[in-house]
């Protein structure tokens, strides 16, 4: 049985009054990858950055290998990370930089270790051609494969992905999927937040369906597609699938 | 070269033109500043001497001014009102205090301060107007600073955290060198106000620009004469400051394309 890499017990939120959290319960083991759906506002987002610390819990429990989490985000030292929906690169910085930033000033690389990192990983998502522009110069799909580059340069166990097609054009979805893709079959713990169905079919061990701050529905995507067992999960589903 | 806008010349000549205007008539005497006289040379070697002085104060107010107030602007951008309040207090308090009474306060009063306290730390009008410069002015840098940062999308601030960078690295790396281009213009706006306000240096001693030009119109009886030259000085330093600014702005701004 693997290890379980990351681990959210009776986790609740509030914003203010709001209960965007309501009693989150989710495990995923090292090497799964988990992909959660819902519909916008549901709190999607909200279980990443809870997961990232980029917001704080206020019950409950998040353990990431084992360790619980503490308040702020950069204890995590880069241990889990993170794809935003707005790619989030350093615009005044070029792609090479925004690559080896994280890997020399939190892992203590040296230039020449974190480039040829760097390198490595521009390599992989299929751009070592453009590491010396700036993130403005790329298309939306090669800013997000950069941006997910960065993340690997990290070299962390767990990514999380929010949304991370949603703001591309639709002729540019694929080139972030298939990164994605090809992520997952070696083995990365993965959590994405996303409504490509296509791509939850294909890498999902686990599917996730949030509504109104609950875990409404999880089970493998094979049970999770033909047999919804929620009305709430099977209306989701008729409707992102029917275009 | 200097890149000195075609209205900043028009004023430098306007100015010099009004100068030599009044030249012929009795209202107007050269040889109180005419550099071909010994007594016009000796004078004007004398008013501009200050300069020095005035450039010293102005520079280390300002650099002390823009230390003070990125450590005042940084509790004010956190999202904890219990450390946010220092910076409110602070930039609250201090702006409300006009130039000249904090000036005789830091002049006349701290020392007594610290006499009680057992400490031997003379002020002298050059320290005095240096501090009174540098806090007075930190007020309005601090919420400049503010400003700019906040400007910096959150996203910023998230994906450094995300690679593992600490607070300070964050700003230093990510968010300072985005925030800068928006914030050295108004800087130098602020740098421009510490060079004119330096001149109260001159009402506790220092001799400055204006106190040597308060000196020899003292002796000279010539006011109009000595404090158009006066006005000229600041007018000339502040045309200089400009285009330093935008020398650095042009400079940044090519390193932004790439
Ligand atoms: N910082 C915040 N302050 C207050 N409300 C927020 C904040 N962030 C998100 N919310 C609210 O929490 C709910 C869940 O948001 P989110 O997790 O972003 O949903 P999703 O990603 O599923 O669309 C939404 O109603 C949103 O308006
Ligand atoms: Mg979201």
């Amino acid at each position: 049985m693997a290890e379980t890499a990351i681990e959210m017990v009776g986790v609740n939120k509030w914003f203010g009054d709001f209960h965007v959290l309501k009693d989150i319960n989710l495990s995923v083991a090292e090497g799964e990858r988990v992909v959660v759906c819902g519909p916008s506002g549901s709190g999607k987002s909200t279980v990443v950055r809870c997961i990232n610390r980029l917001e704080l819990h206020q019950k409950g429990a998040i353990r990431i290998n084992g360790a619980q989490v503490t308040e702020r985000p950069e204890d995590l030292g880069g241990e889990v990370g993170m794809v935003f929906q707005q790619f989030n690169l350093f615009p005044h910085l070029t792609v090479l930089q925004n690559l080896t930033l994280g890997p020399m000033k939190s892992r203590g690389l040296s230039r020449a270790e974190a480039e040829a990192r760097a390198r490595h990983y521009l390599e992989r998502v299929r751009i070592p051609e453009q590491a010396d522009k700036r993130p403005a110069q790329l298309s939306g799909g090669q800013q997000q494969r950069v941006a997910i580059a960065r993340s690997l340069c990290m070299e962390q166990k767990v990514m999380l992905f929010d949304e991370p097609t949603s703001a591309l054009d639709p002729e540019m979805i694929s080139e972030v999927l298939d990164v994605m893709v090809e992520l997952a079959e070696e083995g990365m713990t993965m959590i994405v937040v996303t409504h490509e169905m296509g791509f939850a079919r294909k890498v999902a061990d686990q599917m996730v369906f949030m509504d109104a701050g609950e875990i409404v529905e999880t089970g493998p995507p094979a049970e999770f597609f033909e047999a919804p067992k929620s009305k709430r999960c099977q209306t989701f589903l008729s409707q992102i699938l029917s275009h | 070269m200097f890149g000195a806008r075609p209205v900043n010349l028009f004023l430098l000549c306007a100015g010099l033109m009004v100068l030599s205007g009044c030249s012929s008539s009795a209202t107007w005497g050269w040889y109180v500043i005419n550099p071909s006289t010994p007594t016009g040379w000796t004078n004007i070697k004398f008013l501009i001497g200050g300069m020095g002085d005035t450039i010293l104060i102005s520079l280390i107010a300002a650099a002390l001014s823009i230390t003070i107030g990125l450590l005042v602007a940084l509790p004010g951008l956190s999202d904890r009102w219990y450390i946010r309040i220092w910076n409110r207090v602070y930039v609250e308090f201090v702006r409300s205090i006009p130039l000249l009474p904090m000036l005789f306060w830091v002049f006349y009063g701290l020392p007594i301060i610290f006499r009680s306290m057992g400490l031997n730390i003379p002020i002298d009008p050059f320290w005095g107007a240096i501090i009174t410069l540098a806090i007075s002015d930190s007020a309005f840098t601090a919420e400049i600073y503010r400003a700019g940062i906040q400007s910096i999308a959150k996203g910023q601030t998230e994906a450094a955290q995300t690679v593992g960078l600490r607070y300070v690295q964050t700003m230093r790396y990510v968010i300072l060198p985005q925030a800068i281009r928006r914030i050295l213009p108004p800087l130098a706006n602020q740098f421009i106000y510490i060079v004119k306000m330096s001149a109260f240096a001159s009402v506790i001693g220092m001799q400055e620009l204006t106190r040597r030009a308060n000196e020899l119109v003292v002796t000279e009886y010539r006011p109009l004469e000595i404090y158009s030259l006066l006005i000229l000085e600041y007018l000339v330093l502040v045309l200089i400051i400009s285009a330093g600014v935008r020398w650095l702005e042009r400079r940044m701004g090519s390193d932004e394309r790439g």
